[in-house]
């Protein structure tokens, strides 16, 4: 796949010509969608695993490997714990709940500061935000090992795990409620001051109810970054076993299929509550 | 990361971004904007900054875990571990650059598509472009094995077109296998970053004004030429950003090599792990991560100045 679409998409990025109607015929159809027929094979690209993770979550597993497909089964849905992959996810999801919360809070408030004030330091400020973007996950993991080995009065485990993913986490909170805070309209602001509201009112009022889906955004990016986190996690949990940590080791042994069962319901459900997010976001600016 | 993370990077790149001046400071205070911003910078020093010293620090030390670490400014464990990794380091600057230039080729096109050909399903499409990254990054990369696996039907094609033939003079695969390749490892590389080089790109051509390609077409330009002249030029600053998202995550990954790859090719991460986590070499490991991440400032800050667009950050 990724062999073959190079080529193509390279002479496809050109547009096709628009505008003008030209004669019929398969030949000339292709050619006047050379960049959806391109895109659309992207997206088949892109989908190809999840078809196989889906799939294979309703193999009938025999022996170790979830290769080969056995044939149809519900055995790994109804019995999904039976693989002891509930352990780690439970701790996953504590984690990531934690996480979540931390560097949301610290992160709105960072980007709140940023972009509503003026003060000396503020680009060494930005600077400090970007730096974890731009850093190898390999590099953040094994820095922080260096620093928790010396600071022997955390045991590594859910605390450093959980220190280390509101670290990462927080540069992609304060990027995505800035973004939000910058799309703001200032005069409905200025109108609330204009109609004798003090500052803590139009706060909470005005401004704070139009970032809210720009925090909520960003707590769900957190929580995904830090459930499905496996380089930095790998460098700091200890004994603790997250669930990427779980799927990691049993691949070394062969992974059972109630890993897609999970991972197909991950897929599921991020899809809902962004379709639902979609449908609520429409409701709310069309009323 | 997930491609989360490349939609926040997208969203950084929306015009208002960080420059737009703070018009109204309506709490006047001083002190509050440092207030708001002490928590959170603080945590990013104690556990970003921080740490990096003590990676510098402690790949310049020697001892052994037993006996206790002491810093003696041991400058030969850095030229020790580079000649001993030259191979891993030359692997995955290699690989990422290649797994960059697919995701480019490929995310360009439907990128495009996506800002000037998407009509009313643009939402649905912007979807679509993330929706695989919901789901784990450990389960989706297992899943390219058994896509490509020996039997499987993608290779059967390659090999029975013969571009497996020619795939394997270039290096890139060996015999008519794909799994346990380079190949491999460069696919998943590619597959895993797409998200953040398709929407920057994205957001980059969505803001090219469509009236100055048709300027372009109304002065007689074909098609082509004006893609080559008006929109290709403005989308400049994406194609940078979506290159730097994408390469800088695919050097240090090991995730991909080690799923998909072949264990004696490993990649520089998969050397950093091993080091750390198996043999428990702090300094040597330490040298790895710290030429790694000098590596990268570096080829980013030269490619940035190259590419003139330093207001990236």
């Amino acid at each position: 796949m990724a062999t073959t679409a190079p080529p193509v998409a390279s002479r496809a990025a050109a547009p096709a010509p628009k505008t003008t109607r030209r004669p019929g015929g398969p030949v000339n159809w292709v050619r006047r969608h050379v960049v959806q027929i391109v895109a659309g094979l992207v997206l088949l690209y892109m989908f190809l695993p999840i078809f196989v993770v889906v799939q294979f979550s309703f193999n009938r597993q025999i022996g170790k490997d979830n290769y080969t497909w056995h044939g149809f089964s519900l055995k790994p849905w109804t019995s999904v714990c039976s693989s002891g992959l509930c352990g780690p996810l439970g701790l996953s999801f504590k984690i990531g709940i934690l996480a979540t919360i931390l560097s949301t809070i610290l992160g709105t408030l960072v980007a709140f500061s940023l972009s509503r004030y003026r003060f000396a330091g503020r680009s060494s400020a930005n600077l400090l935000i970007f730096l974890p973007m731009a850093t190898p996950e390999v590099v953040m993991g094994s820095s922080l090992l260096t620093l928790f080995v010396n600071l022997t009065f955390i045991p590594q485990g859910f605390w450093t795990i959980t220190i280390a993913h509101v670290m990462f986490c927080l540069s992609f909170v304060v990027v995505t409620v800035k973004a939000r805070i910058a799309g703001l309209d200032s005069r409905l602001e200025e109108a609330a001051m204009d109609l004798y509201a003090d500052e803590r009112t139009t706060f909470l009022k005005i401004t704070f109810p139009l970032v809210l889906p720009g925090i909520v955004a960003a707590a769900l990016l957190a929580f995904s970054l830090s459930f499905d986190d496996y380089i930095v996690t790998a460098f700091n949990a200890g004994q603790a076993q997250t669930f990427p940590l779980w799927v990691y080791g049993e691949n070394l042994r062969g992974l059972p299929a109630q890993a897609n069962v999970v991972g197909s319901a991950m897929f599921f459900l991020a899809l809902l509550f962004v379709v639902a997010g979609r449908f609520a976001g429409r409701r709310r600016v069309t009323t | 990361m997930s491609g989360g993370a490349a939609l926040s990077a997208a969203l950084e790149s929306e015009p208002h971004g960080p420059q737009s001046a703070p018009k109204h400071g309506r709490l006047r205070s001083r002190r509050t904007p440092y207030l708001l911003l002490a928590p959170g910078m603080l945590w990013l020093v104690i556990f970003f900054v921080v740490p990096m010293i003590f990676l510098v620090s402690t790949s310049l030390q020697t001892g052994s875990q037993t006996d206790g670490y002491q810093l003696t400014f041991h400058f030969a464990t850095y030229s020790d571990a580079l000649n001993f990794y030259k191979g891993e380091f030359a692997r995955s600057f290699v690989y990422a650059g290649i797994a960059t230039l697919f995701a480019l080729a490929i995310g360009y096109p439907l990128a495009y598509a996506i800002a000037f050909r998407s009509g009313k399903w643009k939402n649905a499409l912007l979807i679509l472009v993330i929706a695989p990254f919901f789901t784990s990054f450990l389960i989706r990369t297992f899943a390219w094995k058994t896509l490509l696996a020996d039997d499987s039907v993608i290779v059967s094609f390659l090999n029975t077109t013969h571009i497996n033939t020619l795939l394997t003079a270039v290096g890139l695969t060996t015999g008519n296998r794909v799994l346990a390749t380079p190949l491999a490892t460069i696919t998943g590389l590619t597959y895993n970053f797409l998200p953040f080089m398709t929407l920057p790109l994205y957001a980059s051509l969505e803001r090219v004004d469509p009236r100055l390609i048709e300027a372009a077409g109304d002065l007689y330009c074909a098609p082509f030429t004006a893609f080559r002249k008006v929109t290709f030029p403005l989308s400049l600053p994406g194609v940078v950003a979506g290159t730097l998202l994408t390469f800088i995550p695919a050097a240090g990954d090991f995730i991909n090599q080690s799923l998909l790859g072949r264990a004696g090719e490993a990649m520089i991460g998969n050397s950093i792990d091993s080091t750390f986590l198996d043999q428990q070499d702090y300094p040597t490991a330490a040298a790895l991560s710290v030429t790694l991440m000098a590596t990268i400032v570096l080829l980013v800050s030269i490619y940035v100045r190259r590419s003139g667009t330093e207001e990236l950050v």
